[in-house]
């Protein structure tokens, strides 16, 4: 049985920075991924990071941005480590190789991107999420001796002590479906966000909300799990990605009658408003018949210097190109509001520890809150690096006074059985894909831009009845070599835990903040609602709601425009 | 919406089975991929299918396969494209029945989905990447050994520096050149496109301080820079326009001209006797290509190459493709527009090399994306 100190759950940015950080602090590391690590999502991140390294800058003036962005309801202490930390975050990565842009004098160069009173994103062309996972990999592999990496191992449950104490996880080799049993005295979640619970999404087929149900049926606390980010640019047929780097080059958002129509959303920082208000724009201008047949408006890309979207915006060429058979270069590409990034997760503190003693959570998967009702673009690779390195670090710091747990081999028995259940199910049920497309549908109508109370009971009422036939969907797989369609019905038995626990906070929130957009409660309600709504599950299966502040540290909650 | 038939590469290492071809009627549309398809059967009829995605946009680098024949991303292969390109029809195989029911006869071109070659297959579509493409992206140390001392702030370097290594930084680790690279067929322990290009990676990056080391080590290895035979299959197959081979020919250069190592296959003086030859006589003259590799018609080393080419001179000149009066008494003419041209590169200032990142802003009419990029 492998024991560690520090297990860490995902080897996306989070993960591979927490298990270099915990390493670095002398720590024994495992990481453990469902995929290899650079195919985890935060590699489709294109846009940028955001720190404020130039001296006219100041990290101030990025958590005033942050703050403003999330509709006040990020967590000011978070937020200001999070800034604060950022110029050195960035340095580091530098020294470690990542190729960012540079400016005519060799500097590090920036972009602007959206909400930001300044041009704080730094960047490698349109890949940056990339760039940076494909050097924290190198990085990986450099340290291999401190370092035990179990590529392409899906993790099934994390294991508790009789204290409630989270004392390491099970795990299965897809290679040859072997279960292991990993002690840990610390584990660190970091498997990313849920976005395949919608359809479409801009994330890929593995962000399953693995980690954030993990956790919720350890008992954790979830926290702003109503906000859902919708990304205003993407495809309009499947939900790819269109870098906010685009706007930030300089290209406009139209509609269908040809109007720059953000001038009348947000007459100062046009397109490069928040991302939800520039969302609901879109998607008000669409509802109102001013956007194309096809539901969609339009990302005009010809505004930017064709050298310059070939040399910094060369992805979104190729994604034009091979997916919508455009060419931005030389005409307008169609667009829409998609699901795209989930604020909420497990509830964490600035150090990453949830509420379940021994698990840490960072990246998509937790919620610090530095986010809080909406995200900024670049923020969140930078969320990924501050708190899984300070999770790391924290965790590493620990070894000395927490002794190794053993716990007893026996416990991948249930595992077993549970899969083992899985793998005979009966053929006459419904197939996993069916339910996780009306579950993606479902959120997608109902749980998007715009909410109101009916549309959220309906999809409350939807996935009640999907929890139950996915209990009885059959999967075609009975092998252990890379078996995915086992872990496919797993993964679909998390979605719609996540799925429900955002659908109970966006019925409990009753304002408009940020991302959540109330129809029936359109104005934002500081007096009642300035708080974060927090899900938990106790044991019953349905999900209990409570309540906790927002910190409050020097940025008092204000009217927000663009 | 048109009809495809999928076949895909089944292969269950538990079944005592042998691999064998799984057949799929679809109907998509044209521009949906084929990684779509796959997907809509996994879905729709057979959840055992196995093989690795998740981006669904050609970045994450799971999903590369072999489409009729050419290895490539499945996600990012529209089905027009993959059935345009033939192979799967005019090479039918006999069916093995399982899977579907449908009458083929009736269902149009015929896209085959095989794994990756050169690397071993787990499972169906799932090849075993990290004993072939991640253990050799491990020999050549890939990470940056920063110069030091490591400065306080960034590390100042050139714009076009950092665009120029983004070419390489752009690899996605699917595999796809690794897939179909010839050398490595016959040589598997060449140490290959991917890994090279990400070599490159390193020594085109003025923050690393062991450019010479590297670039020693991967020469003296037999089967590092020197085994690559220039066949251009990873250029094609790469889906991310890396062109491994070119970052190949870039390794091969600084090495013999900044560092003056000595190329194993006397390729370095083979490239410059091409140059010369071009530049005396405007089109290549053969007969002096060969001696002119090994240091002219009467260099000792020279010599030997020369009678061991004699059995290649003779049918050339049986065949009428050489005269004796041609190969010796050329007149090494070379029109003005070829001088021209030598005299415009060579009063450059510094080392021109293509790549596909632009650098600049400026926009000028009619601009095209191809040119290059100065080191």
């Amino acid at each position: 049985m492998p024991s560690h100190d520090v297990l860490i759950i995902g080897a996306g940015l989070a993960g591979q920075r927490a298990a270099l950080a915990a390493a670095q602090a002398g720590a024994t590391v495992a990481i453990v991924s469902k995929v290899h690590p650079v195919r985890s999502h935060s590699v489709a991140a294109a846009g940028g990071i955001n720190a404020a390294l130039n001296p006219e800058d100041s990290w101030e003036s990025h958590a005033y941005d942050t703050v403003k962005g999330s509709d006040y309801l990020g967590d000011q202490d978070a937020i200001e480590i999070m800034c604060s930390e950022a110029p050195n975050e960035l340095l580091w990565l530098e020294h470690a190789g990542v190729t960012f842009h540079r400016n005519e004098r060799g500097q590090l160069g920036t972009r602007a991107f959206g909400g930001a009173s300044a041009a704080r994103t730094y960047y490698v062309a349109d890949i940056t999420g990339q760039a940076i996972l494909h050097v924290l990999y190198e990085q990986l592999m450099k340290h291999h001796e401190r370092l035990d990496r179990y590529e392409e191992w899906f993790t099934t449950d994390l294991l508790q002590d009789d204290g409630g104490r989270c004392v390491g996880a099970i795990c299965r080799n897809l290679r040859d479906g072997q279960l292991e049993l990993f002690n840990a005295k610390s584990t660190i979640l970091a498997s990313g966000g849920a976005g395949q619970a919608y359809r479409p999404t801009t994330n890929g087929l593995i962000v399953t909300g693995d980690g954030i149900t993990q956790a919720y049926r350890l008992g954790a606390l979830l926290m702003d799990m109503e906000m859902i980010q919708y990304h205003p640019t993407t495809l309009a047929g499947n939900g790819l990605l269109i870098t906010e780097g685009a706007r930030g080059e300089g290209a406009w958002l139209l509609n269908g009658n040809g109007e720059r129509f953000m001038e009348r959303y947000a007459p100062n920082k046009l397109e490069l408003a928040s991302r939800d208000v520039v969302s609901r724009a879109e998607q008000t201008e669409i509802n109102e018949g001013r956007g194309f047949p096809d539901g969609t408006v339009a990302l005009d890309v010809t505004k930017v210097p064709k050298r310059r979207t070939l040399e910094a915006l060369r992805e979104i060429v190729n994604i034009g190109r091979d997916f919508a058979g455009v060419d931005i270069t030389s005409e307008p590409i169609h667009i829409r509001p998609g699901q795209h990034y989930i604020m909420g997760g497990v509830k964490t503190d600035s150090f990453g520890r949830t509420t379940i003693p021994g698990l840490y959570a960072a990246g998509e998967v937790a919620c610090v809150s530095v986010h809080g009702g909406n995200r900024l673009g670049a923020n969140s690779l930078l969320d990924t690096l501050i708190f899984g390195r300070r999770a790391g670090e924290h965790a590493a710091g620990l070894v000395n006074s927490i002794p190794m747990p053993n716990v007893p081999a026996s416990r991948v028995l249930d595992t077993e059985r549970w899969i083992g259940a899985i793998l005979r199910r009966d053929s006459g049920g419904r197939r996993i894909a069916a339910i996780k497309q009306e579950l993606g549908d479902t959120m997608n109508e109902h749980v998007a831009v715009f909410r109101n109370a009916d549309g959220l009971a309906s999809a409350h009422a939807t996935i009640r009845r999907l929890k139950e036939e996915a209990q009885k969907a059959p999967v075609d797989d009975r092998g252990s070599v890379f078996n995915q369609d086992v872990i496919g019905a797993i993964e679909l038995d998390y979605m719609l835990d996540v799925a429900e626990a955002i659908v109970v906070a966006a019925e409990e929130r009753k304002e408009s903040r940020g991302a959540q957009f109330r129809t029936d409660f359109p104005k934002r309600n500081d007096a009642e609602w300035l708080k974060h709504v927090d899900i938990s599950m106790n044991g019953a299966d349905v999900p209990k709601v409570t309540y906790s502040p927002v910190t409050i540290t020097r940025w008092q909650p204000e009217e927000r425009a663009y | 919406m048109p009809e495809y038939t999928l076949r895909i590469r089944r292969f269950d290492p538990h079944s005592g089975e042998a691999p064998h071809w799984d057949e799929h009627a679809v109907k998509m549309r044209e521009r949906d991929s084929v990684l779509d398809a796959i997907l809509a059967v996994r879905g729709e009829r057979d959840g055992s299918i196995g093989i690795r995605c998740s981006c669904q946009q050609g970045i994450c680098g799971s999903c590369a396969v072999r489409i009729n024949g050419k290895p490539g991303l499945a996600c990012n292969t529209h089905l027009e494209v993959a059935a345009a390109r033939g192979g799967g029809a005019a090479t039918a195989r006999p069916s093995s029945g399982k899977g579907s029911d449908d009458d083929m006869g009736s269902y149009g071109a015929v896209i085959d989905v095989e794994p990756m070659g050169n690397m071993p297959v787990i499972r169906d579509l799932i090849v075993d990447m990290d004993a072939v493409h991640w253990k050799k992206i491990r020999r050549v140390t890939p990470w940056l050994i920063g110069k030091q001392p490591v400065p306080e702030r960034e590390y100042i370097v050139g714009h076009e520096n950092m665009v120029d290594v983004t070419q390489t930084m752009a690899c996605i680790q699917c595999g796809a050149c690794v897939s179909d690279c010839l050398s490595m067929e016959v040589d598997p322990d060449f140490i290959g496109p991917a890994a090279l290009a990400k070599a490159y990676r390193f020594v085109g990056d003025p923050r690393d301080a062991m450019q010479a080391e590297r670039l020693k080590d991967l020469s003296e290895d037999e089967s590092g820079l020197y085994d690559c035979t220039h066949c251009f299959n990873c250029v094609d197959a790469c889906p991310k326009e890396v062109a491994p081979m070119s970052q190949i020919m870039r390794l091969r250069r600084i090495a013999g001209t900044d560092h003056q190592i000595k190329d194993r296959n006397n390729g370095y003086r083979h490239e410059h006797a091409f140059v010369n030859n071009i530049e005396r006589n405007g089109l290549l003259h053969e007969a002096d290509l060969l001696p002119d590799s090994y240091g002219g018609k009467f260099h000792p080393r020279a010599v030997p190459e020369l009678i061991s080419s004699l059995p290649t001179a003779l049918t050339g000149l049986r065949r009428g493709k050489m005269t004796v009066g041609g190969a010796l008494g050329h007149p090494h003419k070379a029109p003005p527009e070829v001088k021209r041209i030598f005299k415009t590169v060579e009063s450059r200032g510094s080392r021109v090399e293509l790549n596909l990142y632009v650098s600049g802003v400026e926009e000028e009419p009619g601009d095209k994306p191809t040119e290059s990029e100065s080191r």
